[in-house]
């Protein structure tokens, strides 16, 4: 009988990625990681994930960028910061999840029509603009580009948020708006 | 006791109540608050997962505003502001790029950021430096009989708070039992309440909403009290979806603001409390005229 490895391994790899992760600041103790699974039990979100968040500390430290990137698990993260107090070794699982939304938004390899990704990207595009966040505006956005029958599913939360007189689309906006553009910029500016 | 007043853009917003209940309540107790003139969105977790440096540098924008206005201490009642201007706070002092870079970014726009404006929660501000004496004195109908179930939430103790335990957190508790009022055991109090999953990915957000919902509810509690308004809303509007997938849970989600005003005697219409979807109807009765008096 021949015994084979069940995973792939090293042809999965993109070697490097582990530790371009662990040199940002803030993600650097991951490489102390004991796989305890500490933050898996407390997430409130692992049982819908595809990899639990102690696989994705695995796969993140061993090069696994695509299984990473691709995964359903970092759009779950809710930032809720549960995992990152409870972790004995004082990993920052949080700001890891968040660094890998930020890599997978930039490489574009996000699941297609994932409305977290999209929700983020409106935010932004929006807090670049006019300085401030409309409620109402960004959620009538979000729906219109992921899923507009969702939208018609909630009419009872439209009908209440009128009836209680939080329904607001009037544009929120800063005066310094041009300040805002200014101080993106130059964070650009040499990075 | 002056503050700078940062409400963020939910208290403007969904929010609002928050802001209703919030500057009478601090005006009664003599706080006063100064909103930060043009102050910018925080940018709150969404903003973190498009660039960390740029939400660093949006958030170090109102930390700047605030030294330039007078130098006072930020009061963030938003738990997501909270969280994201302590975050800058921290990363602008441990991490020397991330300095340099908000540093660059305030003076295209002739901003600096010193690192020391102290960022703080109302519960804080109430606990720490008007103090449960000062606000018992102010109590003229006292919560009596009302069992509350405090909610604090993730993002308001963990992972910056130093005024609470990030585990067991009190401050809330400690805050409406001096009101008059019945802290009911509640060990969900720090479980996330599942932020923007509600409209995202509600087959996860609505079903951690009813998990806090059915719990307060066995837990023979008459209201959750909450210190976020992401948590207030996500509690409060969904139940017709909570109802179609787990059976109707109506218990309603008051800030614990509006418990405050309502223990003052504070005129209703100025909490806010037309706001909720699942209204809050318990109301209190005026205190025997001998505590009043004596209280005066």
């Amino acid at each position: 009988m021949e015994i084979q490895r069940t995973i792939k391994y090293d042809a999965d790899r993109v070697k490097g990625f582990g530790r371009e992760v662990m040199s940002v600041p803030g993600c650097e103790q991951l490489e102390s990681c004991i796989q305890c699974g500490t933050c898996s039990g407390v997430c409130p979100l692992s049982i819908y994930m595809d990899y639990t968040p102690r696989q994705v500390m695995a796969l993140t430290r061993g090069d696994f960028k695509n299984e990473v990137l691709k995964s359903h698990t970092i759009w779950l993260c809710a930032s809720c910061y549960a995992c990152t107090v409870e972790c004995p070794r004082e990993i920052r699982i949080t700001d890891i999840m968040y660094e890998l939304k930020q890599r997978a938004i930039h490489a574009g390899i996000y699941p297609k029509r994932f409305p977290i990704p999209v929700l983020a990207r409106e935010f932004s595009a929006m807090v670049k603009k006019h300085g401030r966040i409309t409620e109402m505006l960004l959620v009538m956005k979000l729906f219109l580009k992921t899923n507009p029958f969702a939208a018609m599913g909630n009419w009872r939360l439209g009908v209440d948020l009128l009836k209680t007189r939080r329904f607001s689309l009037a544009t929120e906006k800063i005066k310094q708006r041009g300040d805002i553009a200014r101080m993106l910029d130059a964070t650009d500016a040499k990075k | 006791m002056k503050y700078s007043y940062f409400p963020g853009c939910s208290l403007k917003g969904l929010g609002r109540a928050y802001e209703e209940s919030l500057l009478p309540v601090m005006k009664h107790l003599g706080v006063e608050l100064q909103e930060l003139d043009d102050w910018n969105c925080c940018g709150a977790t969404a903003y973190m997962a498009v660039d960390e440096a740029k939400a660093c540098v949006l958030a170090a924008r109102n930390l700047a505003l605030a030294e330039k206005q007078g130098n006072r201490p930020i009061m963030a009642p938003c738990a997501a502001c909270y969280l994201v201007l302590n975050k800058t706070k921290h990363y602008f002092h441990d991490y020397p790029a991330m300095k340099e870079t908000i540093d660059r970014a305030l003076g295209a726009v002739g901003l600096r950021y010193s690192g020391d404006t102290p960022v703080r929660h109302p519960l804080d501000v109430l606990i720490n430096d008007v103090g449960l004496e000062a606000i018992k004195q102010k109590v003229r109908k006292p919560l009596k009989g009302l069992r509350i179930a405090t909610y604090y939430g993730c993002q308001l103790v963990r992972p910056y708070a130093t005024f609470d335990d990030q585990y067991n957190p009190t401050t809330m508790d400690r805050l409406v039992e001096a009101l008059g009022a019945t802290v009911v055991r509640y060990p969900l109090k720090t479980k996330c309440c599942g932020g923007s999953l509600t409209g995202t990915v509600p087959e996860a957000g609505i079903r951690m909403v009813y998990i806090l919902l059915n719990e307060a509810k066995k837990r023979g509690a008459e209201c959750l009290a909450t210190v976020c308004p992401l948590c207030q809303f996500n509690l409060d509007a969904y139940h017709a979806q909570v109802k179609a997938e787990y059976g109707s849970v109506l218990v309603p989600t008051v800030y614990f603001t509006q418990l405050m005003g309502l223990a003052f005697g504070l005129p209703e219409r100025e909490l806010g409390l037309n706001r909720a979807a699942i209204p809050f109807k318990w109301r209190p009765t005026e205190a025997p005229a001998d505590k009043a008096t004596a209280a005066a």
